[in-house]
């Protein structure tokens, strides 16, 4: 019933719809129309990758390059949500996150509770984030588990076109702070994607492939992978079920533990480097919560604890593959005490 | 078919269930190689990307080659299966294996795919509806609460090889606007004549399920001349016992975990519910507008905990002309198919071991009856 | 800095607004002050006790489309918008009943309702929120402005420059007022400004740069004015540097060894309160007697504000899960 469009375009059809629907909706970031104040065409980029393109000429005056000042357009993003805007900000790589993290943390997670509950904040950050593009240390981290452990701000990754819509229209009509994250290798996805405005709610993961053998949990680019393993997997008669977060703050524990419960053996992966990541956090709620279903250790697929290197070798050697998704899960499966 | 190969061998194909249904995959077999067979027997479990079902057999004889392979993609339409008389030989039923297979093997042909998606406009809101088949009789099919174009997935295709087939989405559902007024079925009923008069349509036969039903009626008693049957299926309003909470639940459910109980009380087998199937539902209630919509349908389906009952007076108006056909799964748990009862001057089918969706779980049996009455028509 | 500046005229009530309202920031910090050294209050507390001609100054020009964003240093901005005392004070012990029902503190206070979008306990962190606020009120053509306070400390925070130059470059209705204190915790602002006042800077942000004599109310109130008139019309943003001196420490306890005497010939030569009496009752548009009778009330408040904070009830375990989010 759904045609097929790509990642980028289901965002750009997100905050099309949005625009649209409520005035109170702009959008400001780097090149988020691109060629401000230059002589040759505005709307030049529409986004580093094309994600805001040609919603500058669809709404005039709601699109704003802004200089390269982080702290300061992501403060005003911030500050603009808390007078009655509803700002979609782009912080271009997660990376740059240290430039402008005070605004995030400090302020916006926490206006509502210092506040005693009179402060609303509903602004969303897009960020690219992930490896992949050679693009080397300072433009390919994941950092999502930063955030997620801050308390007042809402954590998103989507995965697919459809889940990246829906997921796009509820942040927007939040009223809370939301860091929405985007894989820099998924904008060229297709998949399904229905025509009409629909939201996905925070806090419910997405059981993608049921299995009786193993419970694979992950989020962003590696639910693909993950899958890719389980396909092999699966012709080896070993049934995994995987899950895609969507969301890790909130996060979905039902789900997850439910799984857990089935199972009794649990594969975490996670793109981030393992420690303080949401591959550690996972395991903890498992040991925490499904201990006595559980049947061997947990086990994490992550990139090492290094930066992401340069050279093509190297990160391909970073990313998880899904050989090491397969590797995981056989040790799960044949693990005796 | 190649000429050497003997005319006796009968292939079972994989069946179409639903106008974009491209590939299916069996994914076990029922039968064996040297079973007999009937018309009607279950011979394999298929899953598609929108639903699962179990195949019927459309032909008697004996099951001499399983083509098919458990789990492997097969188009629509090829061969996974032959039953030939003990007299074939094993060298044509081979050939007839080796055509079958590269069938299967070259994958789904260029070209094919969902036909297009048609609109027509009704009080300012947009109707969707798709059509298939041959020249002759226009059946239109109207689909029920919650429901969409493609509730009829596995009636379409077999009905289109001998009718000019039409399904809709009611206003509220589907692509359709999810705008539905007042929710009443005069609201929706101006839907259906919106398409009828789109396709230049004089005379159609109806089916119509559930609220469907109900629907049909509302279009067939304001121009009865203008329908040709009536096929009703589960439909609403003929007696004050319906599921209040389902009807209620469906349109308040949140979750996958709150609507799976839900869909399960539509069908006699609970198994027959996929995760895809609940999926799409949640999908389809994720969509903006459609809860309101579903909440508006309910509240004026329902007078209180009891379902408002018109539908007997509008078979009245429709009058004797027009044959009237009511199908009911005995087993209806949403509801109760004692209500066949006052469906007035109606011939009725009670079938057995299906529920509130004879339509998904007895197709078989609701094809024919669809075309018997069709043939009552004149 | 002289009187010598012309000021617009101001009617007898606004007088005696402006003087209750810096009158009651004065006492509020100075019952603060001695509070504090009780050991009752806890936490850090940054008082403003000194510097009420700017916050009054600058926001008895604003109206309810407007918005300000403080610094840690908050008591009087809150007080000169309007935020009630007696939550403030009740904030500041830590009480239910306080601003923020006691979960922000005196570094957290805030009043939306009023366009006070709080003090802040990060250095430079209202800045670029003011950029916000003037960016909505822009968009939404509600003629509002806002205005960033910061200090002398403040002035040399990053998010302080470039929210200096997004304001000029998206041309916002925003005032960027520099209160120069001369100290930022410990350190001379004479060392950390590299440019001989924090005014000399605006040029090099496309925007005006004004000095002004912080301890004289009417200087401020006529800069302010001006400058506030200015965003309001679409001119863009201007930078105020005020110039005077606190009267406490960074925060109470500070024990403000780096300091040589200038709080005592503050207090005696240069406190704003009392040049302001003196001018208006040698006008003679104010009489001592009305000056002296709102003292009176203001005393009563600030009694009252504490007794009702010492009295109130503290928050409870209930109380410390909610308001994370509007819903999770």
């Amino acid at each position: 019933m759904a045609r097929t469009i790509t990642y980028r375009e289901a965002l750009n059809e997100a905050l099309a719809q949005e625009m649209e629907r409520d005035e109170s909706v702009i959008v400001m970031g780097e090149d988020n129309a691109g060629g401000a104040g230059s002589p040759g065409e505005d709307d030049a980029w529409g986004g580093v990758l094309g994600v805001t393109k040609g919603l500058y000429h669809k709404f005039p005056g709601r699109v704003l390059d802004t200089p390269i000042s982080e702290s300061a357009f992501i403060g005003a993003a911030i500050g603009a949500a808390t007078a009655g805007l509803r700002p979609v900000a782009e912080l271009m790589f997660v990376d740059f996150m240290g430039v402008c993290f005070d605004q995030i943390y400090n302020q916006a997670a926490k206006f509502r509770y210092m506040f005693g509950g009179k402060a609303v904040t509903p602004v969303v950050i897009r960020t690219m984030y992930g490896a992949g593009l050679r693009a080397a240390a300072q433009h390919s981290q994941c950092l999502y588990s930063l955030f997620t452990h801050i308390p007042g701000l809402k954590v998103v990754m989507p995965a697919t076109p459809y889940d990246a819509k829906g997921l796009m229209i509820q942040a927007i009509r939040d009223n809370d702070p939301v860091m929405f994250f985007e894989h820099k290798a998924l904008y060229d996805l297709t998949g399904p994607v229905p025509e009409e405005s629909y939201t996905l709610p925070f806090g419910e993961a997405n059981v993608v492939r049921e299995g009786g053998d193993v419970t694979i949990v992950t989020l962003g680019r590696m639910v693909h992978t993950s899958l890719e393993a389980a396909g092999r997997l699966g012709a080896d008669g070993v049934q995994c079920e995987v899950i895609d977060l969507r969301t890790t703050s909130p996060l979905d524990e039902d789900t997850v533990l439910d799984s857990v419960e089935g199972t009794g053996r649990l594969v975490v992966v996670d793109e981030s480097h393992p420690r303080c990541s949401v591959a550690a956090d996972i395991s903890a709620l498992a040991v925490r919560k499904a201990f006595g279903a559980l049947q061997a250790p947990v086990e994490m697929v992550t990139a090492p604890h290094t930066p992401v290197p340069f050279s093509s070798a190297l990160e391909d050697l970073y990313i998880p593959d899904a050989q090491r998704i397969v590797n995981a899960v056989k040790a799960v499966t044949g693990w005796t005490r | 078919m190649d000429p050497v190969t003997d005319e006796r061998i009968v292939p079972v194909t994989m069946p179409k269930w639903g106008l974009s249904m491209q590939l299916g995959k069996v994914t076990a077999w029922i039968i064996d190689e040297g079973d007999e067979v009937g018309i009607g027997d279950d011979l394999a479990d298929i899953e598609t990307e929108k639903i699962n079902g179990t195949l019927e057999a459309a032909d008697a004889g004996t099951v001499r080659r399983i083509v098919a392979r458990v789990g492997e993609d097969v188009p629509v339409s090829g061969t996974i299966a032959l039953l030939a008389p003990a007299g074939v030989t094993e060298e044509d039923l081979d050939a007839a294996v080796q055509q079958a297979r590269a069938v299967i093997d070259a994958g789904v042909p260029e070209g094919t795919g969902a036909p297009e998606v048609l609109t027509a406009e009704a009080g300012g809101r947009k109707i969707s509806y798709v059509g298939d088949g041959r020249d002759g009789d226009v059946v239109l099919l109207v689909h029920g609460y919650g429901g969409d174009r493609n509730s009829w997935l596995f009636l379409q295709e077999p009905l289109a090889a001998k009718f000019r087939v039409y399904a809709l989405d009611l206003p509220g559902h589907g692509t359709s606007a999810k705008d539905v007024g007042d929710g009443s079925t005069s609201v929706l009923a101006d839907a259906v004549v919106a398409v009828l008069d789109a396709l230049g349509v004089t005379r159609a036969h109806l089916v119509g399920h559930s609220m469907g039903g109900a629907v049909a009626l509302v279009v067939a008693a304001r121009d009865p001349a203008r329908i040709a049957s009536l096929t009703l299926i589960a439909p609403s309003g003929f007696g004050p016992e319906i599921n209040a909470g389902f009807l209620r639940g469906f349109a308040d459910a949140q979750t996958r975990r709150e609507l799976k109980p839900l869909v399960g009380q539509l069908f006699a087998d609970e198994d027959l519910v996929t995760r895809q199937l609940v999926d799409d539902l949640l999908a389809y209630k994720r969509l903006d507008g459609v809860d309101e919509a579903l909440h508006a349908l309910a509240g004026a389906l329902l007078d209180g905990d009891a379902q408002r009952g018109d539908s007997a007076a509008l078979v009245a108006a429709v009058g004797g002309a027009v044959p009237v056909t009511v199908i009911w799964g005995a087993a209806d748990r949403i509801i109760p198919a004692a209500q066949a009862e006052a469906v007035g001057g109606a011939i009725r089918h009670l079938i057995d071991g299906a529920g509130h969706m004879p339509h998904m779980e007895r197709p078989g049996e609701v094809q024919a009856a669809i075309e018997q009455t069709i043939a009552r028509a004149c | 800095m002289t009187d010598t500046v012309e000021r617009k005229a101001l009617t007898r009530e606004h007088l005696l607004d402006v003087y209750r309202t810096m009158r009651t920031i004065r006492e509020f910090e100075e019952r603060v002050h001695a509070e504090f050294a009780t050991g009752e209050i806890p936490g850090f507390v940054h008082l403003y006790a000194g510097e009420e001609a700017s916050a009054v100054g600058v926001c008895s020009n604003l109206d309810a489309r407007d918005t300000i964003a403080s610094t840690h240093r908050g008591h009087g901005h809150c007080i000169a918008r309007g935020v009630d005392a007696c939550e403030m004070m009740a904030e500041i012990y830590g009480r239910r009943t306080g601003s923020c029902h006691g979960k922000g503190g005196s570094m957290h206070i805030a009043d939306l309702s009023k366009g006070m979008l709080g003090a802040n306990g990060i250095v430079g962190g209202g800045p670029p929120l003011i950029c916000g606020t003037a960016l909505a009120a822009k968009i939404k053509g509600t003629g509002g402005v806002s205005v960033a306070f910061f200090g002398d400390g403040g002035s040399n925070q990053g998010t302080t420059l470039e929210s200096m130059n997004l304001a000029s470059v998206w041309n916002l209705p925003a005032v960027f007022v520099a209160e120069n204190n001369g100290y930022a915790e410990t350190t001379s602002s004479t060392w950390s400004v590299a440019s001989d006042n924090i005014a000399d800077r605006a040029a090099g942000f496309g925007m005006p740069g004004v000095i002004v004599d912080g301890f004289d109310f009417f200087a401020v109130h006529e800069a302010a004015s001006e400058a506030i008139a200015r965003a309001r019309e679409g001119g863009g943003p201007t930078l105020i540097e005020m110039k005077f001196t606190r009267y406490f420490g960074h925060f109470e306890g500070d024990q403000q060894t780096y300091r040589a005497g200038e709080v005592e010939h503050a207090r005696a030569e240069l406190d704003c309160l009392k040049r302001f009496a003196d001018r208006v009752t040698e006008t003679g548009e104010l009489a001592r007697a009305d000056l002296d009778a709102v003292d009176a009330q203001v005393t009563l408040l600030i009694d009252k504000a504490v007794d009702e904070a010492k009295a109130a009830p503290l928050p409870t375990e209930a109380d410390l899960l909610t308001d994370v989010y509007v819903r999770y």
